[in-house]
């Protein structure tokens, strides 16, 4: 078993025709992933990658059926393509593209929630199940098939987590990005459910990052209701407060959000810490003995 | 993106919010005018630069003559003013703000947000206004309101009169408020604000609330869409270096170490920064050269590093992922060459095609030191920063 992505996954990809979209669909398609078509208005009845191209995610649904979507479509028009996949019933949104205007995410929120969807993004490098499918933007050589669940705020992070976890032999259950956005569709909390009713982790490495609560209400979930061990990293120790480092949701405003606050909070919920980056894989290692 | 005071109370008004009558100068010579086309006896001259605190540093006078004005004028235009809230370098004043006195009664706090736990607009409102909120909630949470905005209602008149209650209003001030929250909210929301902040909003002695102060920031992620807001943009209050950056996409914070740091990847270059500062160095700055590294990039990311006269070596981390490290590496190289950098650069090569990319990097004649694990790499930048 695995979370979210497995073999059985038909992708769709909306801005199917873009640059990167084509980039990273090639990338997939050779990892594995069956990606069934692609939306892009006004190109319908094309071929693109050996797949087909739709005016829209409706017309995909009726001849294709996915049953997850990745988005790579420029910023300002997420929330349309969100909200279109999202109507025509896709459960599982993938939103890769940075940059969506913080009040579009808040609608979008909203409306995901009513209808019970899992949004994953923005600005984030997606989600892979290794050995199976690949949906996002992630190297698929560093993967390895294994027991360790891993989220992460952070796309090169992540990958340094994975490549830690592969380099020790353990491999990766599934990897979530959830993204660095102030309003992620799914949070760290999320994620821990579902990691936690999967059989196939055996334990999660949750790499946080300064800036917002997302963290600490993590950590008392993990206190409350995760039996499996959980390792965490926090990034921007250093970081200077006011400032926004790179992410939009990587800042310390008014003294809350810092790494040292973080860190305290996941050590009294009973999370293990790697003090610093190079140390998650064998603190994973030593934490599964 | 942030607003001048003087800015955001332009956007006040047009929104129907009560500020006072106020000018706007960047001469010494438009002072006396100014005080007169407001008119009264009594004005109150405020420094403008992005950052608060600027009372206790001077930057804020009450005068009662246009001569003060001149003075004052003549003192900070062309200065920096150093608050609290400012580096040590402190922030140019290129602008003043004139406004007609308010007497005032009381000073309460009022301040929208985006909060991200319960993902609305939230407003915050206090009895305890003009003084550090972040200290009032520590010390008496009870004097503070937190209401989210449900987008699909807006805000109901009922959340007003609750914001009311805390804010301690009359009944008139009540009515007041009550149409002061939908226009906030509008504002909040046409121009994608992520902070609105009235520090203080007062009840003058006549009994009416007015907006003394105006904090505004706007979503960095939407100044695309507000043509408006784009041409209030004043780069004289960045640090030059983050505005270059910004000019060329990419993110870069400066910092006071002397370690130059060049990392795809946001969350990546905070993690190199904190590698850095666990064996024993200091970043110079955080810069996220973003998922591609292309030559271009790379150069420019370099330009922008070693302007910073503090640097004494510069790291790389780079984790190639899907661009190849072979590609990343010929880049770097050229890069540094174009540049003409003459400090050591440590580069650190991970993921496809790595070994090549070192291989190359070990080749050329350039003063490279290439180590492929972010510990070696971490500990060599620390050692030439010494």
């Amino acid at each position: 078993m695995s979370i979210l992505v497995n073999k059985d996954t038909r992708l769709l990809v909306q801005g199917f025709t873009g640059s990167q979209a084509t980039l990273h669909s090639e990338q997939s398609i050779e990892y594995g992933t069956n990606i069934v078509g692609g939306v892009t208005p006004g190109k319908g009845g094309q071929t693109h990658l050996g797949a087909p191209v739709f005016n829209s995610v409706h017309d995909a649904m009726e001849s294709v059926q996915p049953n997850a979507s990745i988005i790579f479509v420029p910023a300002p028009f997420c929330k349309d393509s969100i909200l279109e996949a999202a109507d025509a019933g896709i459960k599982l949104i993938i939103c890769i593209t940075e940059g969506v205007p913080t009040l579009d995410m808040l609608i979008v929120k909203k409306r995901i929630d009513e209808l019970g969807i899992q949004l994953i993004g923005p600005n984030c490098p997606g989600v892979i199940t290794p050995g199976e499918a690949k949906l996002g933007i992630m190297p698929g050589s560093i993967h390895l098939p294994g027991s360790v669940g891993i989220i992460s705020r952070s796309g090169t992070l992540t990958y340094e987590a994975v490549k830690q976890t592969t380099d020790l032999g353990l491999g990766q259950s599934t990897c979530v990005g959830i993204g660095g956005d102030p309003i992620p569709g799914t949070s760290f909390i999320d994620v821990l459910k579902l990691f936690e009713a999967d059989d196939q982790t055996t334990a999660i490495v949750m790499v946080g990052e300064i800036g917002g609560t997302a963290e600490e209400e993590a950590a008392e979930y993990i206190r409350d209701h995760v039996t499996k061990p959980v390792i965490s990293y926090i990034a921007g120790q250093t970081a200077p407060a006011g400032k926004r480092m790179g992410h939009a949701g990587a800042i310390i405003a008014g003294g809350k959000g810092t790494a040292a606050d973080k860190i305290k909070k996941l050590q009294e919920c009973g999370v293990h810490i790697a003090e610093n980056l190079l140390q998650i894989g064998s603190k994973v290692k030593e934490v599964l003995g | 993106m942030n607003l001048h005071e003087y800015q955001g109370k332009e956007l006040f008004a047009k929104f129907g919010l009560p500020v006072s009558t106020n000018r706007v100068i960047t001469s010494a010579d438009d002072a006396v005018n100014a005080c007169r086309d407001i008119g009264g006896k009594k004005w109150v001259i405020k420094a403008q630069v992005h950052a608060g605190g600027r009372g206790k540093a001077g930057g804020v006078k009450l005068i009662t003559t246009p001569d003060e004005a001149v003075e004052f004028s003549n003192h900070w235009l062309g200065r920096r003013l150093v608050t609290y809230q400012t580096d040590a370098q402190g922030q140019l004043v290129n602008s003043i703000l004139i406004e007609e006195c308010t007497d005032i009664d009381q000073e309460l706090y009022l301040s929208a947000v985006i909060d991200r736990g319960s993902q609305r607009i939230v407003f915050i409102g206090s009895s305890e206004g003009g003084v550090n909120i972040e200290e009032v909630a520590e010390n008496t949470p009870e004097k503070i309101i937190y209401e989210p905005i449900d987008p699909l209602t807006g805000p109901m008149p009922f959340q007003a009169r609750k914001i009311s209650k805390i804010l301690g209003l009359n009944l008139e001030q009540s009515k007041q408020f009550s149409k002061m929250l939908p226009q906030l909210t509008d504002l909040f929301i046409t121009h994608d604000l992520n902070l609105l902040e009235i520090n203080p909003l007062v009840i003058t002695q006549g009994g009416k609330l007015h907006c003394l102060d105006a904090k505004i920031a706007i979503d960095s992620n939407a100044v695309y869409r507000q043509p408006e807001i784009q041409v209030m943009h004043d780069p004289s209050q960045e640090d030059p270096q983050e505005s270059e950056a910004a000019m060329h996409d990419l993110s870069y914070v400066s910092l006071d170490g002397n370690i130059g740091c060049m990392v795809n990847g946001a969350g990546l270059a905070m993690g190199t920064m904190d590698t850095i500062k666990y064996f024993g160095g200091a970043p110079a700055n955080f810069l996220d050269v973003g998922g591609t590294a292309t030559q271009d990039r790379v150069s420019k990311a370099f330009k922008i590093i070693l302007a910073d006269p503090e640097v004494k070596v510069v790291l790389v981390n780079i984790f190639g992922g899907i661009v190849r490290c072979d590609l990343i590496a010929e880049g770097i190289l050229a890069a540094i060459k174009e540049v003409g950098v003459s400090i050591p650069v440590v580069v650190r090569l991970e993921g496809n095609n790595a070994d090549l990319g070192s291989k190359i990097l070990a080749e050329s004649n350039a003063e490279i030191v290439s180590l492929n694990n972010l510990e070696d790499a971490a500990k060599k930048a620390v050692e030439l920063s010494k």
